[in-house]
């Protein structure tokens, strides 16, 4: 299928016919002034949507809730004895998302293995996630930019990777010009509304894919984190000297891509209640504490550890030497502590001097 | 000499007699500082090795000091910081002889969110590949564009009404600390909030914490917050705080988070400069700090010998006219 196009006059004409068959999610910019915070929201029409600034969240929650509803319940008796009604809520709607950059649609390629059974033998397949999954298209926008924390190039990333994309937009000076990427992306771009794209658009957005993709440093070798990483399991100085400033908040995990952790609580009022999977992160410390009371990661020491271990060495050493890490930036960004992942990973293989990175002391 | 240089000295003469020194190094760009815990003289190389020197000295390090409790270790403190450190002693959260407090006259610190706002229109703090002071200007580099912006303009607003540049309590201080300004805390940021009915005000609660995620950065970013892993947000039985999404019950944490700072706030702000989704948090804790200095005439942070209101009471109080209630 030949590209299309989209001028940004017709933009919110065409996210309000793709709202007809799709739920439209868009980075907006819910603040007061030209500046404000830019989230992901449900697309109205009259809404601020932004694609000059990164969102500083992820997309994750547009396919993994930061809280959903498992299963309704209501407890009571039926002939004296205990009984239990269940209620599966309905399936969700299907998602369009459009505008998301290219790191955030990776991250689901992250979670896909945990959660489809591809990564586990068979042994999960979680239904809830992959019911979303499979109905939301991921309508990528090549980055036109690249921030100082940005590093999806090493790990195999870039600012137009089309790797979990199923269309790629690519945003030039009188609108986008959008490509379709996998079969689910066909459905986004079945629209009247949308012009072919011409030989000069397609030139134009090459280039600035081309512009993009050489803005950022070049990318050290992270291909020894697997190991370097479980040879400093046991070196506590070195967590120590990295963890000391990490107030062990969940900032990082919870603005991450690929962090796809979650807990389960059941909550009741009376005889109604429900079976609720809300996130939950590695680096708070009721994500280990054990029903004794007994606390294996007892300090943020454990917990950093864990986070970047896993990332960088147990994951991958599961799932075909892939880092679960899309290099978005966000922990970085929007660290309080500016605890910096790159910088503990090239550390921990003992590579100094990367392009980019700043040369520190440790922590 | 110059007072980064001073303080140096200062961090290589403590180190010997403690675990470490924490201070302000790179972080992980030009914008940015982190906090730094220097153990060995090489380490104190770092310290304030950045682009906007002491101006970028934004984390309030006393933070760190409940956790370290036990050792001995020296830390490096704005005005600000050094009245969380009061407040922790006052509080008996730390003990006075376990900390070696490093002053300097603070000028202010920067407020990276006004940064990125006084940006042109689209372009975000992470682009700027380059910064630099030069007398009262920050001088920023994004790419091949340079942009300058006045350092009164970027100073974070408890800047401006700060009544201690220097430490309130220090055993070490580089520089002279200057004469106390006199400024008095008008709450003016409260005013607009305030102006709205209770309804719009409910509102723009609603909208600023419908961006909250609950990563809980505002909790462990507050020097003050001192349940740490025992606090009632993570706490199963009761279970306070529900674990679906809403928006009500993030704010019900907030409006506890700012209870339990009443009498104990120092209005340090590293609360909202943590959040990730720039939700205004300090708004309710300074609404707090007004009605304790109104009732009480009790500032947090300014008398280590002092007992915070909330912490004690007193059988008749000089504010609060029980007996005159109808």
């Amino acid at each position: 299928m030949s590209n299309k196009f989209i001028s940004h006059e017709k933009l919110r004409d065409w996210l309000e016919d793709l709202s007809a068959r799709f739920e439209v999610w868009a980075p907006v910019n819910t603040g007061q002034d030209a500046k404000g915070v830019v989230v992901y929201r449900p697309f109205v029409r009259d809404g601020a949507l932004e694609f000059a600034r990164k969102p500083v969240e992820s997309a994750k929650h547009t396919v993994f809730p930061r809280s959903e509803t498992l299963v309704n319940f209501k407890t009571g008796a039926k002939d004296g004895k205990p009984a239990l009604e269940l209620h599966v809520p309905e399936d969700p709607p299907a998602r369009a998302v459009f505008g998301l950059p290219s790191c955030d649609a990776r991250g689901f390629q992250i979670f896909d293995p945990v959660y489809n059974g591809s990564g586990t033998q068979g042994l999960a397949r979680d239904n809830y996630y992959l019911r979303r999954r499979n109905a939301t298209v991921l309508i990528v926008k090549a980055c036109s930019k690249v921030l100082n924390t940005c590093f999806c190039n090493w790990v195999g990333g870039g600012p137009a990777c089309t790797e979990g994309a199923d269309v790629l937009a690519t945003e030039l000076p009188d609108g986008f010009i959008l490509a379709q990427v996998t079969a689910r992306g066909e459905a986004a771009l079945g629209s009247a509304l949308l012009a072919p794209a011409s030989d000069s658009q397609e030139k134009q957005a090459r280039k600035l894919h081309e512009e993009a993709g050489a803005a950022l440093c070049a990318p050290p070798d992270l291909s020894a984190s697997v190991s370097a990483l479980r040879g400093k399991f046991d070196d506590s100085a070195f967590w120590e000297a990295e963890a000391s400033k990490c107030l062990s908040c969940g900032a990082c995990t919870y603005l991450c891509p690929t962090c796809y952790c979650f807990n389960i609580t059941d909550e009741a009022r009376g005889v109604l209640g429900a079976r609720i999977r809300s996130w939950d992160a590695c680096m708070l410390p009721l994500f280990t504490m054990e029903a004794s009371g007994h606390n294996p990661r007892t300090g943020k020491i454990q917990r950093l550890r864990n986070r970047i271990g896993h990332k960088f060495s147990y994951y991958p050493s599961l799932h075909n030497g892939r880092i679960a890490c899309c290099g978005c930036g966000r922990c970085i960004k929007s660290c309080p502590s500016s605890v910096d992942i790159r910088r503990i990973v090239t550390d921990a293989i003992g590579i100094t001097g990367t392009a980019g990175l700043k040369e520190q002391k440790n922590g | 000499m110059a007072i980064h240089e001073q303080l140096k000295k200062i961090i290589l003469d403590t180190l010997p007699g403690v675990e470490c020194v924490i201070g302000w190094g790179p972080g992980q760009d030009a914008l940015h500082g982190s906090p730094v815990f220097m153990r060995k003289p090489e380490d104190v190389d770092s310290f304030m090795d950045t682009p906007l020197g002491a101006f970028g000295a934004v984390n309030n390090l006393a933070l760190f000091l409940p956790e370290l409790s036990g050792k001995k270790v020296g830390v490096v403190v704005k005005g600000c910081d050094s009245r969380s450190i009061v407040q922790l002693v006052a509080e008996k959260l730390i003990k006075r002889e376990e900390v070696v407090i490093i002053g300097f006259p603070c000028e202010g610190a920067a407020d990276l969110t006004k940064i990125e706002k006084a940006l042109p229109e689209g372009r975000e703090a992470g682009e700027v590949t380059g910064a630099a002071i030069v007398g009262e200007t920050l001088k920023l580099s994004l790419g091949s564009e340079e942009i300058s912006l006045g350092l009164a303009d970027i100073k974070a607003d408890k800047c401006t009404r700060c009544k201690t540049p220097g430490a309130v309590i220090s055993d070490a201080f580089a520089g002279i600390a200057g004469k106390a300004p006199e400024v008095r805390d008008e709450y003016a940021d409260l005013a607009a909030l305030e102006a709205m009915s209770l309804d719009e005000r409910f509102k723009f609660w609603e909208r600023e914490m419908s961006r909250c995620i609950r990563c809980y950065a505002c909790r462990n970013a507050c020097p003050l917050c001192v349940c740490r892993d025992h606090c009632v947000a993570g706490s199963r039985s009761p279970h306070w705080i529900t674990q679906t999404d809403s928006t009500r019950d993030k704010l019900m944490f907030q409006i506890i988070h700012a209870t339990h700072l009443a009498g104990r706030c120092t209005g340090c702000g590293e609360c909202q400069r943590a959040c990730p989704a720039g939700i205004p948090v300090l708004l309710l804790k300074r609404t707090f700090n007004r009605g304790v200095a109104e009732i009480f005439g009790y500032d947090a942070g300014m008398d280590t010998e002092a007992t915070p209101p909330l912490l004690t009471f007193q059988v008749e109080e000089a504010h609060i006219k029980e007996r005159e209630w109808q």
